[in-house]
């Protein structure tokens, strides 16, 4: 039956999150925007909420929970609400952990798994967008061949989060069956980090290039094994985008209606102006509409539903809302929100990745 | 739990009406558009027939007067899901079918016990019956408060006087059934919103007369009436509420049934919406053309955007009629997002019309297929139940905490 109400404990980790988002990460999103950096100390903090290890199960050391799609979006949500990059690097190591949970052999997992479930900050990734501009995610240019008991991994990745310090990175390359992942250890003869990259958003977030040359390894190391599909991971990128931008989204809203509330002109406060009234008013409808499509899609995943057409209409419907709603917001607070005084211009600008961000956040 | 699956009862219920809506509207669909108000009664008759009773808050009419049980439901939401299946059989009809109407929803709203037996039970029984509502003037739309119609009390009765226009269905329920009308009027002008109530006018009553049935752009098979009060004397407890003017309730119940009403008026545009994306992907399909959701940008032709945009925005908007339809059947102040749905439905329904006219060329164009009907027939769900700028403004008010006087 229909329902849009949160279970008990989602509603309960949203509340913690949104907290968390609120006095911990927003409060340093400018700093870690402007010196391109997140101090150790909050990504440690982030890892002791259990985000990474949450749904890994205790047979591995993890807490056992069950892997809940519409879960992460609510979590990424809120946790993006904070600060889009900071989020990314929280979560970053789920790239990894998510895809063994759920499609990962029995071997595989448990190599792995235990590793994320320490005291500590564990960094893992995914490299899955390439640095073309005619990028399909459906056609990779980096190629997985098989010879004899191995994969030879050939190609170049960029946008790859915490590739410099990542204990294992899932590599998307096309195999002779479709589409393969593939768990590749950063000391493997052939890999190279690139210098850390600049980008026009997520600033903080520090992501590399890495270059994959003749890189052999062992079939036992193709994610699920053979002929195993990642679409199923694509749309569970996608809706973590999709969710990422509601967050933003919503902060971009907040902001821009706080500052209507106060700003005055012509003796009133700028919200009592149709113009300003009506910008909010939409903002509010497309924040609402983004979340639903983001659930949808999520609930789909969770239900074992096909996900495909959802998860992309989700995300396209997200990166194009958003982008307008950070730009809208940044009109009501007119000169102010092209200073960097304020947030908004970083919410536009990470606003602006969304259409091409797949693969960098998964629920 | 967020869940998206519509209960078993609803699916079927959704499945049945679709095929109503394909058998009966569908191939009625161009004639009833062009003799515009000539009544379809084979059609109208067979509905009275299956959809006796339903009042258009979603509830089904109370047999014995008492109001609806306590604790959730899925009837608003499953009112939604069969407006949608029925708008896109055919708007005009939909908006034609005798019921209780918006007339019967404010009753539900805002109606005593009594009154609810009094005027809805009618709908359960005997020739297909028409409610109204009347709450347009020529000088005022979307400021009801701004009401001139009048009632003044006369002993046992009020005396109403005063011109309404806009009245879907009005000559049904005012003259060619023994339907009923809900009239809007202020029992004193200079009381302003507080001075408005609803009044409920049964057929035929002396005094109210239908002057003009008007001449549309679209939902040409429904009856849209002018409708005169000269003098037109109802019983005093045809009032809605309290006739106490400094009880400032009278006003906030009629607004009340907006919020049961507008998600339902947005599943109607929602359902003429996916009208017309479906005929464009079914058309598409046809001659061989596959929309590739997840291609990339640069391999994606203009027409495949095109067509992802409207799918995108037509499942925005159907969510967020879901949701408004969900709260009110949880029992949840819907209000803000009452105005969230119809305003999102009624702008998505004008752009993806018009969008389809524009993908199907001179077809879109031309009257042999039904699309260029349902452009002309969307625009008016940006208008009706609220324009989109009246639910602009009452989002914003929500989201800023403003009241009515500090956001005019």
């Amino acid at each position: 039956m229909v329902n849009f109400k949160p279970t008990e404990e989602q509603e309960l980790l949203r509340d913690t999150l949104q907290n968390f988002a609120r006095e911990v990460i927003r409060p340093q999103a400018r700093e870690a925007d402007e010196n391109d950096r997140i101090a150790p100390e909050l990504v440690q903090k982030g890892w002791e909420l259990g985000l990474v290890q949450a749904a890994i199960p205790e047979e591995h050391g993890g807490y056992g929970g069950t892997r809940s799609a519409v879960g992460s979006a609510i979590e990424l949500e809120e946790l993006a609400y904070g600060d889009l990059a900071t989020t990314m690097h929280l979560v970053a190591p789920r790239l990894f952990t998510v895809p063994l949970i759920v499609a990962g052999t029995p071997e595989q997992r448990a190599a792995w798994l235990p590793r994320f479930c320490n005291g500590a900050f564990t960094p893992a990734t995914a490299a899955f967008v390439e640095p073309v501009w005619n990028f399909d995610p459906r056609k990779p240019a980096t190629r997985a061949e098989r010879r004899g008991g191995d994969y030879v991994i050939t190609g170049k990745k960029c946008l790859v989060p915490l590739a410099d310090r990542a204990a294992a990175i899932l590599v998307y390359a096309k195999t002779d069956d479709g589409i393969g992942a593939f768990i590749v250890e950063p000391g493997t003869a052939g890999v190279t980090v690139g210098p850390r990259e600049k980008n026009l958003g997520i600033h903080a977030l520090d992501t590399f290039p890495v270059t994959f040359e003749s890189v052999r390894v062992p079939a036992a190391q193709r994610l699920g094994g053979e002929g195993a599909s990642v679409q199923a991971l694509i749309d569970a990128s996608r809706v973590a985008t999709a969710a990422l931008a509601v967050g933003v989204s919503r902060a971009a809203f907040d902001y821009a209606r706080d500052y209507a509330k106060e700003r005055k002109a012509f003796g009133v406060a700028i919200a009592r102006k149709q113009a300003i009234a009506f910008m909010l008013a939409d903002m509010a409808t497309e924040v609402d509409a983004m979340r639903l499509l983001a659930w949808e899609a999520a609930w789909r995943i969770d239900k074992g539903l096909s996900a495909t057409r959802e998860a992309y209409l989700a995300r396209h419907y997200a990166a194009q809302a958003s982008l307008k709603i950070a730009d809208n917001a940044l009109q009501v607070l007119g000169g102010h929100g092209y200073i960097r005084d304020h947030l908004v211009e970083l919410f536009l600008r990470n606003a602006r990745g969304f259409a091409m961000l797949d693969g960098l956040a998964i629920v | 739990m967020i869940d998206f699956e519509l209960s078993e009862t609803t699916k079927a219920v959704q499945q049945m009406v679709h095929a109503a809506a394909e058998q009966m509207m569908r191939p009625i669909s161009r004639e009833c558009d062009e003799r515009e108000h000539e009544k379809p009664w084979d059609f109208l008759n067979a509905m009275w027939g299956a959809s006796r009773g339903v009042t258009m808050g979603g509830g089904d009419a109370p047999k014995d007067g008492q109001s609806k049980p306590k604790g959730p439901s899925e009837n608003t939401l499953r009112a939604c899901i069969t407006t949608e299946e029925l708008c896109w059989g055919d708007v005009g009809l939909y908006l034609s079918i005798p019921n209780s109407g918006l007339g019967g929803a404010a009753i539900a709203a805002a109606g005593t016990p009594e009154q609810k037996k009094r005027f809805l039970s009618r709908f359960q029984e005997g020739e297909p019956k028409w409610g109204a509502m009347a709450i347009t003037e020529p000088g005022c739309g979307s400021d009801s408060a701004a009401i001139q119609t009048t009632a003044v009390r006369d002993g046992d009765h009020w005396v109403l006087n005063g011109t309404k226009i806009f009245c879907t269905s009005g000559l049904m329920a005012a003259e060619k059934s023994k339907g009923f009308v809900v009239v809007w009027a202020t029992l004193d002008r200079s009381a302003g919103r507080a001075g408005i109530r609803a009044f409920v006018v049964e057929a035929g009553t002396p005094g109210m007369y239908v002057t003009k049935v008007e001449h549309k752009l679209g939902i040409r098979a429904s009856d849209t009436a002018t409708i005169v009060f000269e003098d037109c004397r109802i019983p005093l407890d045809n009032i809605l509420g309290s006739a106490e003017i400094k009880q400032s309730k009278g006003f906030k119940g009629a607004m009340a049934t907006f919020d049961a009403t507008r998600p339902i008026v947005a599943a109607s545009a929602v359902g003429v919406a996916r009208a017309a994306l479906d005929f464009v992907k079914e058309t598409l399909a046809t001659n061989g053309i596959e929309i590739r959701y997840g291609a990339p940008l640069h391999t994606l032709t203009a027409l495949e955007r095109d067509v992802i945009e409207m799918e995108a925005q037509v499942q925005a908007a159907r969510l967020l009629v879901w949701r408004a339809a969900w709260m009110m059947d949880n029992g949840l102040h819907n209000n803000l997002e009452a105005s969230m749905c119809k305003s999102k439905a009624g702008l998505v329904v004008t752009q993806v019309t018009q969008k389809a006219v524009e993908i199907m060329g001179p077809l879109g164009f031309s009257r042999e297929l039904l699309v260029e009907k349902w452009m002309r027939d969307a625009k008016i769900s940006d208008i009706y139940e609220g324009t989109q700028q009246i639910n602009q403004l009452i989002i914003a008010r929500r989201i800023l905490g403003y009241s009515s006087e500090e956001l005019r």
